[in-house]
């Protein structure tokens, strides 16, 4: 059938270049597979240079000069790898790059934990169940500076939900309840918005890998007396595990170039306890101008990334083949 | 076919041709040129005020207002990028040192020489602050088009309650008014700190605190300038070992401090200018900080302004500054209207333009305007920003006046706000940082 079906879709195109005008025929009949392949991708392949391969390779080259944006005239010196000493020596860089693994860390646990949980929950197709997914849906619809910018409002400590509904439950007086002016609550200010925000994401690729969980193991289980806790961990766990795994790798990457939200919150502060890795690239390249080193920063952190990145994907590689 | 369309095809080349012709002038009157500034309450009297130039010169005006807390980042990158969006720019007078330098402002000597423009009939000060590079030398890159100045206001009635009036003087034994020195504004601000007035609970000053722009700099400089800190040595430029960090500026700082943490409203750790407005319309506070700018639209507010707003300087202690705002007017050298741009500037300057900006709600710096007889009088606020147009200080203006910045703002904010530290390691932080920027630059 597929035979015939080849020869069919031949002995058309063969058709069609005869019916085509003779240079133009010629033209085409001239391009190996090869070439027309070649001039399909090579608008792509053109656009990805010039938007993201030349980037990164001009970031490269700035990383290792003392180039400053903000003095086109300026002679450009190449400065070696100081830009890069300077970074890994410079304490502060560290603790913006422990403040984004604190983030990282505490937003990955608890959107893991609360994403799987309500997957769990909405797998159990209970009555209104699809009402209750789109609803738990909605904060991840939301624009970040949309999200941003009301949370902001709902912690404030006079006018605020937040701090009303913290009041109401210890007793604590609402001017007591600073989250994004206090440097201890601050972090967790932004935790509890990202969490509130992306565990939604999180429960539903879980929910795609309880779904893709043949009923037939859950019934050979039972037949065998298994609990279902046993059920849970044996069959649930394991099975689910490699979709986990994805949205822990989707939201460590997403986590971990957080910008917009820190932004919107807190700024960085108080001080700079919530300075994550980006804003303080953003206030070195953008404010203080340091373009050079600047770049190397992006590249150190894009090293980091995409070093942790490919160690994870290799241990989901090796969870989905057992 | 052809024959019948060829008349019609002919007349419509024709008339074509002809609107072309006549469009030609028409494109040459309707000359528009670009105007870049921040979105403020002068900038909207700006709007107003240049349709007289409009009208006189039939060269339209459009206006690029941005935020205050990205004005600095859009604007620099258009300058750094070489941009011709702004024919004219309002920067901020931090800028002028990195724009002369990098060729993004038009030299104005030449310019003011041929059009009779001096620079001696404008506030001295601000002719400084806003339009020289090098500063106190001959060289001209702005004309002052925007007096600005850190100041206070407070509430006077409530300050005029006799119960309260009373109250203060058996406390602290002189009487409630307007602060002469900080230790006086200090002692205010816990007074008012926590206390049920007309059944609301309101706090004692909103200070700036912000972190991500320039915020907490422009107002700590206040306190800092006043106890004794200095940019560096007066006879030694760029040595600043002992003058950024003098025990005198430790004290400074840790005033600004403590400050912070008895008598600010709840939640105020990153207040800027319209945070600390906001806390003063809403009656929140009893005092507030903030540029003078915000005190015309303030003196209209139907809740706190009229009878009920007073004004103030910045308050002395060992010595008497206040922080300079405000910026200049500039030609930007990449526009290709220069030529029009030079002439809004010349119009600009003229007495009777700088009396009309001043009663619109601009702050003009033309002495003709602000020592005139009548203007102490003319509003209620002159008297304050007279005042304190007279006692200003600028931060740096280097090139790298954006990097000193960011220093200063981390340093600052990590003491006062996050209470990392002792204010005598965020200032030796700080002369460390701006140290490196300095030995970048090639200057030490």
């Amino acid at each position: 059938m597929t035979a015939s079906h080849d020869t069919f879709s031949e002995k058309m195109a063969d058709a069609a270049i005869r019916a085509t005008p003779e240079p133009l025929a010629v033209r085409v009949r001239g391009l190996s597979d090869r070439a027309i392949a070649w001039l399909f991708i090579a608008p792509t392949i053109v656009l990805l240079l010039a938007i993201n391969i030349f980037p990164l390779f001009w970031a490269i080259y700035l990383s290792f000069t003392n180039f400053r944006a903000n003095r086109p005239n300026a002679v450009v010196q190449n400065v070696g790898l100081g830009n890069y000493s300077r970074i890994l020596n410079d304490p502060d860089i560290w603790a913006s790059m422990q403040t984004t693994a604190h983030f990282v860390f505490w937003t990955i646990v608890l959107q893991t934990l609360i994403g799987f949980a309500l997957a769990y929950l909405i797998d159990r197709k209970f009555r209104g169940h699809a009402f209750w997914t789109t609803l738990i849906l909605i904060p991840m619809m939301l624009s970040p500076a949309v999200v941003g910018n009301f949370w902001r409002f709902l912690y404030e400590p006079q006018i605020g939900l937040f701090a009303y509904a913290v009041s109401f439950v210890s007793g604590i007086p609402t001017s007591d309840i600073q989250m994004l002016g206090n440097v201890h609550l601050a972090p967790w200010a932004i935790i509890i918005v990202d969490t509130w925000m992306w565990t939604p994401y999180v429960m539903l690729i879980c929910l795609a890998g309880l779904r893709s969980i043949p009923d037939y193991i859950y019934e050979a289980a039972e037949v065998d007396r298994a609990s279902p806790w046993r059920q849970f961990w044996s069959i649930t766990v394991p099975m689910a595990l490699p979709f986990i795994m994805l949205a822990v790798l989707f939201r460590g990457i997403e986590n971990f170039k957080m910008f917009d939200m820190v932004n919107l919150l807190t700024g960085g502060g108080p001080g700079s306890t919530t300075e994550v890795a980006s804003i303080a690239l953003k206030r070195d390249a953008f404010e203080a101008w340091a373009t050079g080193r600047s770049s190397a920063f992006a590249i150190v952190l894009f090293v980091a990334v995409f070093g942790l990145a490919n160690i994870y994907v290799k241990a989901l590689n090796k969870v989905k083949q057992r | 076919m052809l024959k019948t369309w060829r008349p019609l095809l002919g007349a419509a080349v024709v008339c074509g041709s002809l609107g072309g012709a006549l469009a030609v002038p028409q494109a040459a009157q309707a000359e528009q040129l670009t105007l870049c500034w921040a979105a403020w309450d002068p900038a909207n009297a700006l709007v107003e005020l240049s349709k007289d130039f409009t009208a006189k010169t039939k060269i339209d005006m459009k206006f690029e207002f941005v935020p205050w807390t990205s004005y600095a980042d859009r604007f620099l990158n258009e300058l750094n990028s070489q941009g011709k969006l702004c024919d004219l720019i309002i920067g901020d007078s931090q800028w002028v040192g990195g724009s002369a330098e990098n060729g993004h402002y038009v030299k104005l000597n030449d310019f003011f020489a041929k059009e009779g423009i001096k620079m001696d009939d404008f506030v001295p000060a601000t002719v400084v602050g806003y339009s020289e590079w090098p500063k106190n030398t001959p060289n001209y890159w702005a004309l002052p088009a925007m007096g600005d100045v850190v100041g206070w206001t407070y509430r006077k009635d409530w300050f005029e309650k006799p119960e309260l009036q009373k109250e203060f003087k058996a406390k602290y034994g002189w009487d409630l008014a307007a602060p002469k020195t900080y230790d006086q504004l200090k002692q205010i601000a816990e007074f008012f700190q926590k206390r049920q007035i007309d059944g609301k609970t309101v706090y004692g000053a909103s200070i700036y605190t912000e972190r991500g722009s320039e915020g907490i700099t422009m107002g700590v400089t206040n306190v800092l300038y006043d106890w004794g800190f200095m940019y560096e040595n007066p006879k030694k430029p760029y040595e600043m070992q002992g003058y950024v960090n003098s025990p005198d500026a430790v004290k400074g700082l840790e005033f600004y401090k403590s400050l912070y943490d008895c008598c600010t409203p709840p939640g105020a750790s990153n207040v800027y200018m319209v945070e600390s407005a906001d806390a003063f319309k809403s009656g929140q506070v009893a005092m507030q900080m903030n540029f003078a700018f915000t005190w015309p639209g303030l003196y209209k507010d139907e809740k706190v302004g009229g009878n009920r707003i007073g004004f103030f300087p910045n308050p002395a202690e060992k010595y008497h500054f206040a922080q300079l705002g405000g910026q200049g007017i500039s030609v930007v050298s990449y526009s290709d209207k220069k030529g029009a741009a030079l002439q809004y500037i010349k119009w600009f300057a003229q007495p009777d333009v700088q009396a009309k900006w001043w009663q619109l709600g601009g702050f003009s710096c033309l002495k003709a305007v602000v020592d005139a007889p009548g203007f102490k009088t003319s509003q209620p606020y002159a008297p304050a920003f007279l005042e304190s147009m007279a006692i200003v200080k600028d931060f740096w203006a280097e090139p790298s006046y954006a990097e000193l910045l960011q220093a200063m703002q981390k340093r600052v904010h990590d003491y006062v706000i996050a209470g990392k530290g002792t204010a005598k390691e965020a200032l030796d932080g700080l002369v460390k940082d701006w140290t490196e920027v300095f030995k970048d630059d090639g200057k030490i």
